[in-house]
């Protein structure tokens, strides 16, 4: 009998688990198509839209480039190191760039982005709620999802990949200067290279991973803020969840754009 | 021009805790009435109902014996509220915040005029022009409700709501906010609804007394009769003995 009830409470307990993971789910996804159809429906706020574009574009941009610079430094290294092994060290300036244009570059840049932004929607709209000035902005006549969500997914979805255009650039420099101060490459050969081995593909690829990646890391940030539970605990588990949960959204984003772009 | 306010059966449950079972309620038009009742008694949700921010599960709202209609922002321009934090934008300078309604939406004002409005109103609550362009965070808890006032009264609505004026106020500055309550409301013949708990604010500002407990309406009389209502919980609540009906948690 005792065997029967551990078996019925274990089972019970992976049912509520799938429930509650379906309802999270469910609410997630209401709370996108609802953002979604706000974004195509007036009225708009391009005043609001420009100041988050500020916000999330050009002040990530320092946290971009310096991450990108050192990574793109760091791969020419790694990539020279493993080609010597088999006697490819040519190699190394068409792998950095390919490397960064596909894949480091939206994914750091995503990453940090998440680290910084999400965190900071998440806190700023959580104080937002549990200060009551989401309720305040209804009974203004403004709705929430216009005046706060939309125009931070609008100007995430714009700016990051601008960012990460910026953030391949400064990737692709850090390489040329390791591998040319460094690892003796010729700077004329290095920059051929590089030019002539990208595709547009690999770029374009790169910039849409960005655009979706802005999108998740905005509307994670707006979604955790906005169901924030009451008290500074429920501000800061909100902050918590928003970067976590953006974090593993890129990742898995990545996986799927990467089969849908690079499958044979 | 002022409203009727009318509820009729408005129930509202959260889970298993049933908030509000029926609340019957006519708030006068052009007069305050104020809502007493102890914490948790769904006092907040009971305004939150009737702005649209709570769905009631049951029960009719009216104003002016007519339904609330479809359009919400038609709806809502009829209302002012002051809320219990000021529930300030900190991101907006107070003449921003002030004028916030007046910069969006049908009739909306340009900039400069928007602005003028925001200093009349801030000057009408005892605030100086210099205030207008300082941010909510650089103001005192009393500044902040008075900024919150000129915000409900801005557009001159038809209803104000005030949830909690005075908390967390000094009794001089308590007493300043219900006169300006009193005043303002009288000055643009709204129909004023007060949730409060503080019995200074309930004799400074009522002109009808709502008792709420347990989630329905317990006595709705005028101000002057509520010391004598011969209830024992309106009697126990105001004079705030823990001997009585209510339960109090000792």
């Amino acid at each position: 009998m005792a065997v029967l009830r551990y078996g019925q409470s274990f089972l019970a307990g992976i049912g509520a688990a799938v429930l509650g993971l379906c309802a999270a789910t469910g609410a997630l996804v209401l709370f996108a198509a609802s953002a979604i159809s706000h974004m195509v429906r007036p009225p708009f706020y391009p005043a609001e839209i420009g100041r988050q574009l500020l916000r999330i574009g050009w002040f990530s941009l320092p946290v971009v480039g310096l991450t990108t610079l050192f990574t793109g430094g760091a791969l020419a290294l790694q990539i020279f190191a493993g080609g010597a092994r088999f006697n490819a060290e040519a190699v190394v300036p068409s792998i950095v760039a390919i490397g960064m244009v596909r894949e480091l570059g939206p994914v750091l840049g995503g990453l940090m982005v998440a680290g910084r932004v999400s965190a900071s929607i998440a806190a700023e709209i959580g104080t937002m709620r549990v200060t009551e000035q989401i309720d305040a902005l209804s009974t203004l006549s403004t709705n929430p999802m216009k005046y706060l969500v939309v125009p931070r997914l609008i100007a995430a979805v714009i700016a990051l990949p601008l960012l990460v255009l910026i953030g391949d650039i400064i990737g692709v420099m850090g390489g040329f200067m390791v591998g040319v101060g460094r690892l003796d490459f010729n700077a004329a050969t290095y920059i051929t290279t590089t030019v002539n081995f990208l595709t547009v593909q690999d770029v374009v690829s790169g910039l849409v991973k960005a655009a979706v990646f802005g999108f998740i890391l905005a509307l994670m940030g707006c979604y955790q803020g906005y169901n924030s539970q009451r008290g500074a605990q429920g501000v800061g588990r909100a902050t918590t969840n928003a970067v976590v949960s953006a974090s593993v959204l890129i990742f898995a984003a990545n996986y799927i754009l990467t089969e849908v772009f690079f499958t044979p | 021009m002022s409203t009727q306010i009318t509820l009729s059966g408005l129930q509202k449950s959260f889970g298993p805790k049933h908030v509000l079972r029926g609340v019957d309620l006519i708030a006068p038009a052009g007069q305050n009435t104020v809502i007493i009742g102890g914490s948790g008694t769904g006092k907040s949700v009971l305004l939150k109902c009737i702005l649209g921010l709570v769905r009631p599960d049951a029960g009719e709202i009216l104003l002016d014996s007519a339904a609330i209609g479809r359009d919400r922002d038609a709806f809502l321009a009829r209302f002012g509220m002051l809320f219990q934090g000021g529930a300030l934008f900190d991101s907006l300078s107070v003449w921003e915040n002030v004028a916030f309604r007046l910069l969006r939406g049908k009739g909306k004002l340009n900039r400069s005029d928007a602005r003028d409005v925001a200093v009349e109103k801030l000057r009408r609550v005892g605030l100086t022009a210099e205030v207008a362009d300082q941010f909510p965070a650089e103001l005192s808890g009393g500044m902040q409700k008075r900024v919150g006032l000129a915000r409900a009264i801005a557009a001159n609505p038809e209803i104000i709501f005030f949830d909690e004026p005075t908390t967390g106020l000094d009794p001089i500055m308590s007493g300043v906010i219900n006169d300006l309550i009193r005043e303002i409301t009288a000055e643009i013949g709204a129909t004023g609804m007060t949730i409060t708990h503080d019995m200074t604010s309930v004799r400074a500002i009522a002109d009808q007394v709502a008792m709420l407990h347990g989630g329905k309406v317990r006595w709705t009389g005028p101000a002057a009769e509520m010391d004598h209502c011969g209830d024992p919980y309106v009697e126990q609540f105001v004079t705030g003995s823990a001997d009585g009906p209510i339960e109090a948690v000792r």
